[in-house]
């Protein structure tokens, strides 16, 4: 951990990990949604519309995803005071919530030719909802904060959000919900997934083809706060030297 | 032995706290959980129907497969009459309008609306639930000749 709160020695992996996550991420979500799209079977009961997961899942998966590393990073800045922990929560943040919005609009595109509505106050999609709240309330804290300089509220409310994570994977098991129960399920056996193989590839590809995406992004969005404060300092330094 | 410990350092004075706060938090979702029940719930299957027996005209949404075999037409051509079931107790529903594509026999349905006096279930949407199952048209069509092969 201590080894990688060095920002020199982060921005050197991080320069030599951001074009190939960055290539290999476009290349896995284009063969994801290729696939997807145009070489995958419709649904037994779907038809087309079915071709709307193959955005959704990954876009579900990284927006509750994200904000887990966002608590994970929080907790680190709160505990250990890592300078570089702060600038990865506040660089995950509005990734995570672009990702949420995608799963929101797509699930509300998907829910009308299925289901036959656009959204419901069911628990699976109103936890959804509230995840995006809680992505738009750290954005706005940790913005407020960053103007006056340092604070820890953004990050405490980061890491008392993350109770809303259980809830959105089990509000299909605890309550009766109109959004069906998971399909892939990582824990126990793993053939017990009811989903064809020709469904499920896509669907990991794209998975993964979003998630190194995803990474790119925060570390080119941390390489560029670092770079601001670095000019920031060395403005500072140089205005000093001419007073 | 040492009476007096060691002050703790405020890294780990903050790292006990976080897993205090951690605590705390699921202790507090736990508890919420169990209070929230069954009123997060969207929708009551015909088995809580039955063993609530909500008031006629009392708005309430009732989920479950539309049965096998009981889907009618009613001659005024709009509306549909059917039975909802959780294959341990079933509904009569009545739904006058236009359901969607999913709706079918078999298939999982969240209607909403009220008792009558009579207990018929007078509906005033119906909305399509799937499965969490996605396969191709022709392993659905496969799997079906497998169970009519052992059933017959």
């Amino acid at each position: 951990m201590h080894r990688f709160a060095n920002p020199a020695r982060f921005l050197r992996i991080a320069r030599v990990l951001t074009l190939p996550l960055t290539l290999l991420g476009l290349g896995l979500t284009a063969a994801g949604l290729w696939i997807g799209l145009f070489d995958s079977p419709p649904d037994y009961q779907q038809g087309e519309s079915v071709r709307i997961m193959y955005v959704h899942v990954p876009a579900a998966w990284l927006g509750s995803g994200g904000y887990l590393g966002l608590a994970v990073a929080s907790a680190v800045a709160l505990v250990w005071r890592h300078p570089l922990a702060e600038i990865a929560a506040r660089a995950i943040a509005p990734v995570g919530a672009a990702f949420t919005a995608i799963c929101l609009i797509s699930g509300a595109l998907w829910g009308k030719p299925t289901w036959g509505t656009y959204w419901v106050w069911d628990a699976r999609l109103t936890s959804m909802l509230v995840l995006l709240f809680l992505y738009l309330g750290y954005l706005a804290l940790s913005s407020a904060e960053a103007e006056r300089g340092g604070g820890k509220a953004a990050s405490i409310l980061a890491i008392v959000g993350v109770i809303n994570l259980p809830i959105i994977k089990y509000s299909v098991e605890w309550w009766n919900t109109l959004h069906q129960g998971s399909s892939i399920r990582l824990s126990g056996a793993g053939a017990s997934s009811s989903i064809a193989r020709e469904v499920l590839l896509p669907v990991l590809l794209s998975v993964a083809g979003f998630s190194l995406l995803f990474g790119a992004i925060v570390l080119m969005r941390m390489r560029a706060a670092l770079a601001q404060q670095a000019v920031a300092a060395r403005s500072r330094r140089i205005a000093a030297a001419y007073t | 032995m040492n009476a007096t410990k060691a002050p703790m350092k405020p890294k780990h004075q903050r790292l006990v706290l976080l897993a205090l706060a951690l605590a705390a938090m699921a202790g507090a979702l736990a508890l919420g959980i169990s209070a929230l029940g069954s009123s997060a719930t969207y929708f009551y299957a015909p088995s809580d129907v039955f063993a609530k027996a909500p008031a006629p005209g009392e708005a309430i949404r009732l989920g479950g497969l539309v049965q096998k075999g009981s889907v009618q037409r009613l001659p005024d051509g709009l509306t549909l009459a059917f039975r909802v079931t959780d294959n341990a107790r079933d509904v009569p529903v009545r739904y006058t309008g236009i359901v969607p594509d999913l709706f079918r026999e078999g298939q999982g349905v969240i209607t909403e609306g009220h008792f009558d006096a009579q207990g018929t279930f007078i509906a005033t949407s119906v909305l399509a639930k799937h499965d969490e199952n996605y396969m191709p048209p022709e392993v659905e069509g496969s799997l079906h000749k497998v169970q009519g092969k052992v059933t017959s």
